[in-house]
């Protein structure tokens, strides 16, 4: 009976809210993550964790590639200055480095392309914003993507 | 730099913006780059007038550049791995950053002189 009016060893102060105690409680706080009624059912999947072991096992073939890429193209035989058009006809003409130039396309865009999307999602804060910041990315992805694959199987060293 | 933070400020940080900054920029340069290779479907007139602009000194310079991107986010992307998966990464991360700076000064060292090459040839004779 004297606990009622008393106040009880345990009880927290906030500020600004007087003395919270068994017959004047906190006001109950949502946790963040709860699930609503709007919260759609089926998003619970894994995309995020296979996002992030790509990042991982796509870096460690890139560095092979890319390297190598980079190696070639600016290092070895003259550097930056033999490069033109006869170059990139004998290179091509071999199915070898037409399979790596292919995968390097493919995993460098996908993997530059994941990357830039955490960075939307990290630093657009309007919904609008992101939504469309996103849609721009998968665009120029789908169409840089599509393109260089194109140019590798199309290429022709007698074009004119 | 605010009391008790084991993050902020401290390398990790400062290596996790470098990380994300070379990276936007390297994805930047492929879309220009397979842009630019696609004249190849063009005619070898534009393609080889497009790889003249790679060879002028200054974007020469910014291919060095862009060399000193690529190699930092490759080296520091295998520490963020190694920390990731490697049961004693995250005890060794900073030796491991200090590692990755060594490394890539080394290698930078390495390539001035090749990926140069051209524009020092133009520019002082041979
Ligand atoms: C050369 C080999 C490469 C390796 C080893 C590598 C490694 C990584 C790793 C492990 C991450 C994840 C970092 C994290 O989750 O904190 C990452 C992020 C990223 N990478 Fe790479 N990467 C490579 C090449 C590339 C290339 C070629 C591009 C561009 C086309 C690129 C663009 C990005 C971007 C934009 C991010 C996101 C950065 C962030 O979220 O802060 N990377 N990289
Ligand atoms: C300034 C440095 C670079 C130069 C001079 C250069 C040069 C070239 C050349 C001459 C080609 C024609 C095909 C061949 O010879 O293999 C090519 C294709 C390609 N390069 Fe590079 N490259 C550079 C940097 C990079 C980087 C950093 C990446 C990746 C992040 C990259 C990715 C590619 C891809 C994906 C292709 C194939 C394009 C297509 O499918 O049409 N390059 N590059």
């Amino acid at each position: 009976m004297s606990a009622e009016t008393s106040t009880p060893a345990d009880a927290v102060e906030l500020a600004g809210a007087g003395t919270y105690s068994p017959d004047n409680p906190a006001p109950v706080i949502e946790p963040p993550r709860t699930r609503t009624k709007s919260t759609p059912r089926a998003t619970r999947t894994n995309f995020e964790m296979y996002g992030w072991l790509f990042m991982r096992l796509s870096g460690i073939v890139l560095v092979v590639l890319v390297l190598g890429h980079l190696l070639i193209q600016l290092v070895l035989d003259g550097g930056v200055t033999k490069i033109g058009f006869a170059f990139v006809a004998g290179r091509w003409a071999s199915p070898f480095w037409q399979m790596w130039d292919l995968l390097m396309l493919w995993l460098a865009m996908l993997h530059g392309a994941n990357g830039l999307r955490t960075v939307i999602n990290d630093y657009a804060e309007r919904d609008n914003t992101r939504f469309w910041l996103k849609m721009l990315l998968y665009t120029a992805t789908v169409f840089t993507v599509f393109l260089g694959t194109l140019v590798i199987f199309t290429f022709d060293p007698n074009i004119q | 730099m605010p009391a008790g933070t084991l993050y902020r400020g401290r390398e990790g940080m400062w290596s996790w913006v470098a990380h994300r900054v070379t990276g936007v920029l390297i994805f930047f340069f492929l879309f220009v780059h397979v842009l630019d290779t696609s004249l190849v479907r063009v005619s070898p007139q534009a393609y080889d007038n497009v790889v003249a602009t790679y060879k002028n000194p200054i974007v020469n310079l910014m291919e060095y550049g862009l060399v000193a991107a690529i190699l930092f986010h490759a080296l520091n992307g295998l520490r963020v791995i190694a920390v990731d998966f490697w049961s004693k990464g995250p005890k060794y991360q900073r030796q491991m950053l200090w590692s990755v700076v060594g490394i890539w000064i080394v290698l930078m060292a390495g390539a001035f002189y090749p990926v140069l090459d051209h524009t020092l040839r133009t520019l002082f004779g041979s």
